[in-house]
């Protein structure tokens, strides 16, 4: 298992590996939203938490079709579903591996950028809680997503149209607490509701991904 | 450990390939299979390696024994030829890569980039890959594809080998590797089609 982790993530930063893709969309969005808003601190301040969230949730999607497709294509896949690791674990593994490549890094971009949005002081705190409780369901989820979609050509728009409506939830309550957080308001309730949904997809998302992994390698 | 394979029936996509096929693979012992394009080698072995079910029959003695070597080696581009087996080791939980490296004559690559090598030389590691499995029944699809009559002589050493350590083989393969091996002929277990009866039974 930890083999599988330390070789997905050397080849995420080895050429052509895609690490610092998400990052750089996510650079790109959220530097070009005040251009395009125009010099309203006021506005952006208030629209700030909840373009930061979807800069973040489309950034992961970004690099969603290569998380199992790769595999798919050399073989790999494959020789993993016979080797003795279960298949359940591969999944988690997978999530967790496009979780530090793509996840963590936004969380830590988030903040700096922020600063570009005229986010008010006491939100940083809370836009990096969110973030780091939500982005771990967007890895899950999305890893659902690619196992559905694994073994289609061109599978990455099926994949976004999949895994969108399920990307809703956590991104309502997620943008929520970044937005009482920046405004000063309590944040119990969406919170809450934020890592619940990422408990339930962590804890039985993989159970799925690798039932219908297990469909597509037929 | 033996392999016991009963009365199985296989299907590609739905429609039946294979039906009625019986064989026992005893260890240290080959068993070639042979057959025309599309009979259902691949599918046969996959259905072996537990990838997808078998529509009737029995198979004993396969599950976690089986170490599967598809048309494709599995091989990352970006890591070096090194790094692919020890992943490899490390997944099925055994440590030592370098024997073989040295039975495929992979050494002098191991620093390369896996990308880098030739058609045969990765076919070569995806070989190599067999024997970190540690597994006892190697299950093999066309496994000569791209090898030139050195490393054919080289695979073909390192199957007597494998099969002197208790091990057997199963090899969908059409050329002769030199090995005293059962021929399996896969043409006759070819699926009947179903009697139409009613054709318009799909649509309804």
């Amino acid at each position: 298992m930890i083999a599988l982790l330390l070789r997905d993530l050397k080849l995420a930063i080895r050429a052509g590996g895609g690490f610092g893709l998400g990052l750089a969309f996510f650079l790109i969005v959220t530097i070009l939203v005040p251009f395009s808003v125009g010099p309203q601190s006021a506005l952006l301040a208030t629209i700030a938490p909840g373009v930061l969230w979807l800069g973040a949730l489309l950034a992961c999607l970004l690099s969603l079709d290569r998380l199992l497709a790769l595999d798919w294509e050399d073989g790999s896949l494959d020789l993993l579903a016979t080797a003795p690791l279960p298949l359940e674990g591969v999944v988690s593994i997978k999530a967790l591996a496009h979780w530090i490549t793509t996840g963590l890094p936004l969380v830590l971009a988030a903040p700096v950028l922020g600063v570009l949005l005229s986010l008010p002081g006491q939100g940083y705190v809370w836009l990096v809680i969110s973030l780091l409780l939500g982005t771990p369901a967007l890895s899950v989820i999305g890893t659902f997503g690619a196992a559905l979609t694994v073994g289609l050509k061109r599978g990455g728009l099926l994949l976004s149209l999949l895994v969108l409506p399920l990307y809703v939830p956590t991104l309502i309550y997620g943008a929520e607490v970044a937005r009482r957080g920046a405004i000063g308001m309590e944040v119990e309730t969406p919170l809450l509701m934020l890592a619940g949904i990422t408990a339930a997809t962590v804890a039985l998302l993989p159970f799925a991904s690798a039932a219908v992994l297990r469909v597509n390698l037929r | 450990m033996t392999l016991k394979v009963s009365d199985l029936a296989i299907a590609r996509g739905g429609i039946p390939v294979l039906e009625g096929l019986s064989f026992t693979l005893p260890p240290s012992a080959v068993l070639i299979l042979r057959g025309p394009n599309g009979i259902g080698k691949t599918t046969l072995l996959r259905t072996l390696a537990g990838l997808q079910p078998a529509l009737s029959g029995q198979i004993a003695g396969a599950e976690d024994q089986i170490a599967y070597a598809s048309h494709a080696d599995g091989i990352k581009p970006t890591l070096t030829v090194t790094e692919n087996l020890r992943f490899w080791a490390s997944v099925f939980g055994t440590a030592d890569i370098n024997t073989a490296l040295q039975a495929f004559a992979l050494s002098d690559l191991a620093h390369r980039p896996a990308g880098q090598l030739s058609a045969g030389q990765k076919r070569r590691l995806g070989l190599a890959r067999m024997l970190v499995t540690g597994r006892p029944i190697w299950s093999l699809d066309e496994p000569t594809v791209s090898l030139d009559q050195n490393a054919v002589t080289l695979f073909a050493d390192v199957i007597r080998e494998h099969l002197g350590q208790g091990g057997s083989a199963l090899i969908a393969t059409h050329i002769d590797l030199g090995l005293d091996a059962k021929v399996l002929e896969l043409a006759p277990f070819k699926a009947k089609p179903k009697p139409i009866d009613d054709t318009d039974g799909g649509f309804l």
